[in-house]
C-alpha cells in the first residue's frame, strides 16, 4: 500500500519535479544527487535524518539564501493523487529557504504520504486546530503563463525536488 | 440609432485589438478544463459539496464573521469590517501611516480593482503588483480585461512593445514569452525585497481558525505575505467559511475549473501573523516574527445587500475562478473590457457589478449574455449565471426613462413592461405579436420584409440589422397543417402534445411536419393543440414580468395534457430549456416540475421510443431510404442549451444507430442565439462567434448541415449560404402525401 503511494505521487510528479526514494541511511548520499551548491536549509524533523553531515547550510543569512542555488526544508504532508507537498513554517525561516531558491528540495518521509486531498484535509484541519499557522500545499516548480507561454521559476523555486525518506 | 451605432463601432475596435489574444488564450483554457473535469470524476460531488458549504455560509454571515473577528485578535492580528471603498481605503491608508510604510507590493486582486486600492494611494505610496499580468496592466495603466488572467488580452508582442516603451532600457526586448517574463520578475523581484508592506487578496477565509487561503501558480503571493513585516490582506465578507475542512472541495475544483490544472503550484493556507522569521535584506538579518503585523481588511461594498436580494445573492458563491468568462462565446470574441462593467467582466460579473456598482454599466453586460447558458455547468458552485443576468436585464429595463415612440408600440404589445423598455428589447420580447400578424398574410408580409423601406424601418426603430435577412412567414402555419391533415394514428400505446414552438408554427413547419411523420410512424399519436410561446422571446430581453406571465399560460395549455398522460415533445432546444429549467425561476416549484419531468427533446423522445423496442426501420435512414434523401455523412451542430441539458448525446445516439456517419462541432454558442445576432449594435460581434462555428465545422461539402436550434440554423445559413436542416428532418419518413 505504502509504495502504491509512493509510485502514484512519483506519477503525478513525472515531468513536473523529481522524486528521490531513500532510506534514512542513505539520506546523506541522495541528498548529495539532489543540491546543486550553495546550499541552505533548514532542521529537518525527520527521525534518523539530518543536515548536519551535509554540505547544506543550515543557519544562513537572507544574503546566503538569496546566493544560494538550493534550499532544503522539510515537507510536513504529502498527498499522493495530486504530486503535492505540503510545507509547514515554523520559528527557523523555512518559508523563504523554500521560496526564494532556485531550486528547492523538500524532504518527506514516506509515513507522512496521504492518498488523497479529503485525507490530507484531515490532517491539516488537526494542525490548524494544534496552532500551525502555515502550510503551503506546493505542486512542482511556480509557473506562470501570463507572458503568453507556460514558464517556470516565476518568483518561486525553478525546479523542485522531493526526497521521500522510505523507512520513516 | 446613434448610440447603436457607437457601441457597435466600440465593439468592432475591441475585436480587432484584443480579440485574437483573448480569443486564442481563452479557448486554449477551456480546452485543457475540459479535458481535465472530464476525467475527473468527483466532479459532481464536490460541487455539490462545494455549493452547500457556500449557501450556508452566507446564510450564516454575521455569526461567521464575529466567530472571525475573535480568532483573528487570538492571532495576534486585527479584523476590520470596510462598509464601502472609501471606508476600506482609509483603513489601509491608516495602517501603512501607523507602520510608516513607503512602499507597498500586492498581490493580484480583484477585491483591491474593485476599491481601485491603487488610485487611492499611488499619490502618496510606491504602489508595485507583483503577479506579472497585474504588473503588464499596472505598467501600461489599464484594467484587468479577465478574472484571472489580468493582461490576457495582450499578446507577447504588444507586452514586448509595451515594456520597450515604458522603460529605458539599453537592449531592446523582444517577443519571446521567456524573456519578457524573466525581465518582469526581476524588476517584481526588486521591489519585493525592499517592500514595508504586503497586500494580499484571500481566496477563502476561515472562521474557525482565522486563516486566509491564496491559490497562485507564481510565488508572488507568498513572498508579498512573508518577506515585508507588515501583511494586509484584503477581501469581500463573502470569502469566510467555517472551518480548514470547507477547504477541501475549493482547493480541489478551483484550479480545474479556472486554468484546467488539477491544482495550482501554491495553495497557501496562512493563520497570520505567522511564525516564520522576517527576512531583512538590507541588514542581512533575520528579524522575530513577534514584529510581525496583520489585518485583514473585509469589505461589504454593498455584499451584505446581495445576501438579502434573492436574486443576486448566489453570486456571492463566485469563488471567481473566471471559468464563465472563459465558456462565454461572446466574451471569446471581446475580452473583458467590452464585456466588463467596471472592475468585473463576463459571465458572473454582471452580478457582482449591480451588486458592488451603478446598474448602468451592470445592465450593458448583462445584454452580451445570450442565455446560451454554456457557463452553466462550468462553475464549480452551480450558479445560474444567466438566470442572473437576466434580472439584471429587468431591473435595467425597469429603471429605463419613457421614450419618444412608446405610442408606436403600447396598443400593440401585450406585455407586462414599464413604459421606457427599449423599444428594441419590446420588438424581440413580442415577437409572437408580430409573428401573428405577419402570418395573417404571409405572402404580403414576405413582400414587404424584403423591401429596402422595412429594413430602413426595423433599423432605425428597433435595430434589427439589414445586413440579417428575416425569416420568411410560411404559406401555412403548423397547425393550420395538422388541422386540414388530422392524425393518422388509431388506437395508439401513446399519444403525445407536439409544443408547436414559434419557429416550427410560424416560420418553419416543415420541421414540425416531420417530427409529426416520425412519431407516428413509430405508433404514436400527436396532438397539436394552441399553446403560447413559451416566454423564451422576452426572458431574453429581460422581461421577466412578460415572461412569467407566458410561462403561466402556457402551463395553463399542457398541464391537462399531462394530467392525461400525454408527454410534452419540443422541437426548438431553447424552448425545452424554458420548460426544464428556466420555469424554475417563473412557476411555481410543483408546475414547474410536473411540466419539466413530462417534456422531452424531440430526439430523446425517439431515441427513447426505439430504446423501448419501436422499430428503428420504420424512419428514414441515410441515403436510398426516401427519396430526396441527404447524404450519409452528417456535419451537426447540437444547440447550447441542449447541451447544457445532456440531451444532445439523443440525437447523435439515433443518426448514428440510423447509419448516418456523423461528425458534431462542440464550440460555444453559435453567436446567433435568437434575437442577439439581429440587433446592429451587436451582429459584427455575433458574426466574429460565428467565424469560430464555422472554423470548427470547416468545409461541409458533400455532408447534410444539421442543426437543432433555429438560431443555430440561421447563423449556419449566414456562414455556408446554404440551408440547415433540423436532425428530425433527417429521420422522418416521406409518407408521398401529407
Amino acid at each position: 500500500m505504502g509504495t502504491d503511494r509512493v509510485a502514484t505521487f512519483e506519477a503525478e510528479l513525472e515531468g513536473v519535479s523529481t522524486v528521490h526514494r531513500t532510506a534514512a541511511a542513505d539520506f546523506e548520499e541522495t541528498l548529495a544527487g539532489a543540491i546543486v551548491e550553495p546550499a541552505v536549509g533548514t532542521d529537518i524533523p525527520t527521525e534518523d535524518v539530518s543536515l548536519a553531515d551535509t554540505p547544506v547550510e543550515t543557519a544562513p543569512s537572507p544574503a546566503d539564501v538569496l546566493a544560494a542555488e538550493t534550499g532544503v526544508t522539510p515537507a510536513g504532508l504529502g498527498v499522493a493523487n495530486y504530486g503535492t507537498i505540503t510545507l509547514p513554517a515554523s520559528e527557523e525561516p523555512r518559508e523563504v529557504v523554500s521560496l526564494y531558491c532556485t531550486r528547492h528540495v523538500a524532504v518527506l518521509a514516506e509515513s507522512d504520504l496521504v492518498a488523497d486531498m479529503p485525507a490530507a484535509y484531515d490532517r491539516l484541519s488537526e494542525d490548524f486546530a494544534a496552532g500551525t499557522d502555515t502550510q503551503i500545499l506546493a505542486t512542482g516548480p511556480s509557473s506562470t503563463a501570463d507572458m503568453g507561454e507556460l514558464l517556470r521559476g516565476v518568483h518561486g523555486p525553478h525546479e523542485t525536488h522531493v526526497v521521500v525518506v522510505t523507512d520513516r | 440609432m446613434s448610440s447603436r451605432r457607437d457601441r457597435a463601432d466600440d465593439l468592432r475596435e475591441l475585436m480587432e485589438s484584443e480579440g485574437e489574444a483573448i480569443g486564442g488564450n481563452t479557448q486554449l483554457i477551456n480546452q485543457l478544463t475540459a479535458e481535465n473535469v472530464g476525467s475527473f470524476d468527483r466532479y459532481e460531488e464536490l460541487r455539490e459539496e462545494a455549493r452547500a458549504t457556500k449557501e450556508a455560509a452566507i446564510e450564516n454571515l454575521p455569526d461567521l464573521i464575529d466567530r472571525l473577528e475573535e480568532a483573528v485578535s487570538a492571532n495576534g492580528g486585527q479584523l476590520h469590517v470596510a462598509q464601502d471603498a472609501a471606508d476600506a481605503n482609509r483603513i489601509i491608508e491608516e495602517i501603512l501611516d501607523e507602520r510608516g510604510a513607503e512602499k507597498l507590493v500586492k498581490s493580484k486582486s480583484m477585491t483591491t480593482e474593485e476599491l481601485e486600492v491603487n488610485d487611492h494611494l499611488e499619490p502618496d505610496y510606491e504602489v508595485v503588483e507583483t503577479d506579472l499580468g497585474e504588473y503588464v496592466i499596472q505598467v501600461a495603466d489599464e484594467t484587468p480585461s479577465h478574472m484571472i488572467g489580468p493582461a490576457m488580452h495582450k499578446s507577447a508582442a504588444d507586452i514586448a512593445d509595451l515594456f520597450n516603451d515604458a522603460f529605458d532600457l539599453e537592449e531592446p526586448l523582444s517577443d519571446d514569452p521567456a524573456e519578457l517574463t524573466e525581465f518582469a520578475r526581476e524588476r517584481v523581484g526588486e521591489h519585493i525585497l525592499d517592500a514595508d508592506a504586503g497586500m494580499t487578496g484571500a481566496n477563502f477565509v476561515v472562521a474557525e481558525s482565522g486563516s486566509i487561503m491564496l491559490v497562485t501558480n507564481e510565488g508572488n503571493a507568498r513572498k508579498t505575505a512573508v518577506t515585508p513585516d507588515t501583511h494586509i490582506a484584503v477581501t469581500g465578507v463573502e470569502k469566510v467559511v467555517p472551518t480548514v475542512s470547507d477547504l477541501q472541495p475549493f482547493t480541489e475544483l478551483i484550479a480545474r475549473t479556472g486554468t484546467g490544472q488539477d491544482i495550482t503550484s501554491y495553495v497557501s493556507l496562512l493563520s497570520p501573523p505567522v511564525d516564520t522569521p522576517i527576512p531583512d535584506f538590507e541588514a542581512d538579518e533575520f528579524r522575530p516574527a513577534e514584529e510581525r503585523d496583520f489585518h485583514l481588511v473585509l469589505v461589504d461594498n454593498g455584499r451584505m445587500a446581495m445576501r438579502e436580494d434573492e436574486d443576486l445573492r448566489e453570486t456571492l458563491y463566485c469563488i471567481r475562478c473566471g471559468a464563465c468568462n472563459n465558456a462565454c462565446a461572446n466574451f471569446q470574441s471581446l475580452g473583458g473590457h467590452g464585456f466588463g462593467g467596471e472592475t468585473y467582466t463576463g459571465g458572473i460579473g454582471t452580478g457582482w457589478e449591480a451588486g458592488v456598482h451603478e446598474m448602468e454599466g451592470a445592465g450593458e453586460m448583462s445584454e452580451l449574455c445570450t442565455g446560451c447558458s454554456r457557463c452553466v455547468p462550468k462553475c464549480p458552485v452551480k450558479i445560474d449565471i444567466p438566470w442572473i443576468n437576466t434580472v439584471v436585464q429587468d431591473r435595467t429595463n425597469r429603471d429605463a426613462e419613457p421614450g419618444d415612440f412608446d405610442f408606436l408600440v403600447d396598443g400593440l404589445t401585450p406585455d407586462e413592461e414599464p413604459s421606457g423598455l427599449d423599444l428594441q428589447k419590446r420588438f424581440f420580447g413580442n415577437i409572437e405579436t408580430v409573428a401573428k400578424l405577419g402570418s395573417l398574410a404571409p405572402g404580403l408580409a414576405n413582400a414587404l420584409a424584403d423591401t429596402s423601406l422595412a429594413d430602413w424601418l426595423l433599423e432605425r426603430f428597433v435595430g434589427v440589422d439589414e445586413r440579417r435577412d428575416l425569416p420568411e412567414f410560411a404559406g401555412e402555419t403548423l397547425r393550420e397543417w395538422y388541422g386540414a391533415r388530422g392524425p393518422r394514428v388509431d388506437d395508439p400505446d401513446r399519444e403525445v402534445v407536439l409544443y408547436p414552438d414559434l419557429y416550427t408554427e410560424y416560420f418553419e413547419p416543415e420541421r414540425g411536419k416531420a417530427a409529426v411523420r416520425a412519431l407516428e410512424a413509430l405508433g404514436v399519436r400527436v396532438r397539436i393543440p394552441e399553446v403560447p410561446e413559451s416566454g423564451r422571446a422576452p426572458l431574453s430581453q429581460g422581461m421577466v414580468a412578460t415572461a412569467r406571465e407566458q410561462a403561466e399560460r402556457v402551463h395553463g395549455a399542457l398541464v391537462g395534457h399531462v394530467d392525461d398522460g400525454r408527454d410534452v415533445v419540443i422541437i426548438e432546444p431553447s424552448d425545452l430549456a424554458m420548460f426544464r429549467s428556466d420555469y424554475e425561476h417563473l412557476l411555481p416549484e410543483r408546475s414547474h416540475e410536473r411540466l419539466a419531468e413530462h417534456s422531452y427533446d424531440v430526439m430523446e423522445y425517439i431515441y427513447g421510443l426505439l430504446e423501448n423496442g419501436a422499430d428503428a426501420d420504420a424512419l428514414a435512414g441515410p441515403a436510398g431510404e426516401g427519396e430526396g434523401r441527404g447524404d450519409e455523412r452528417v456535419a451537426y451542430h447540437s444547440h447550447c442549451q441542449q447541451r447544457t441539458l445532456g440531451v444532445e448525446r439523443y440525437t447523435t445516439a439515433v443518426l448514428e444507430e440510423l447509419g448516418y456517419e456523423l461528425r458534431e462541432s462542440d464550440v460555444e454558442c453559435c453567436g446567433m442565439a435568437g434575437s442577439f445576432g439581429y440587433k446592429s449594435e451587436y451582429y459584427e460581434v455575433s458574426m466574429d462567434v460565428g467565424k469560430r462555428l464555422r472554423a470548427d465545422l470547416g468545409d461541409v461539402a458533400g455532408e447534410e448541415l444539421v442543426a437543432s436550434g433555429t438560431s443555430c440554423r440561421t447563423q449556419l445559413d449566414a456562414l455556408y449560404d446554404r440551408a440547415a436542416t433540423h436532425p428530425v428532418e433527417l429521420v422522418a419518413p416521406e409518407t408521398g402525401s401529407r
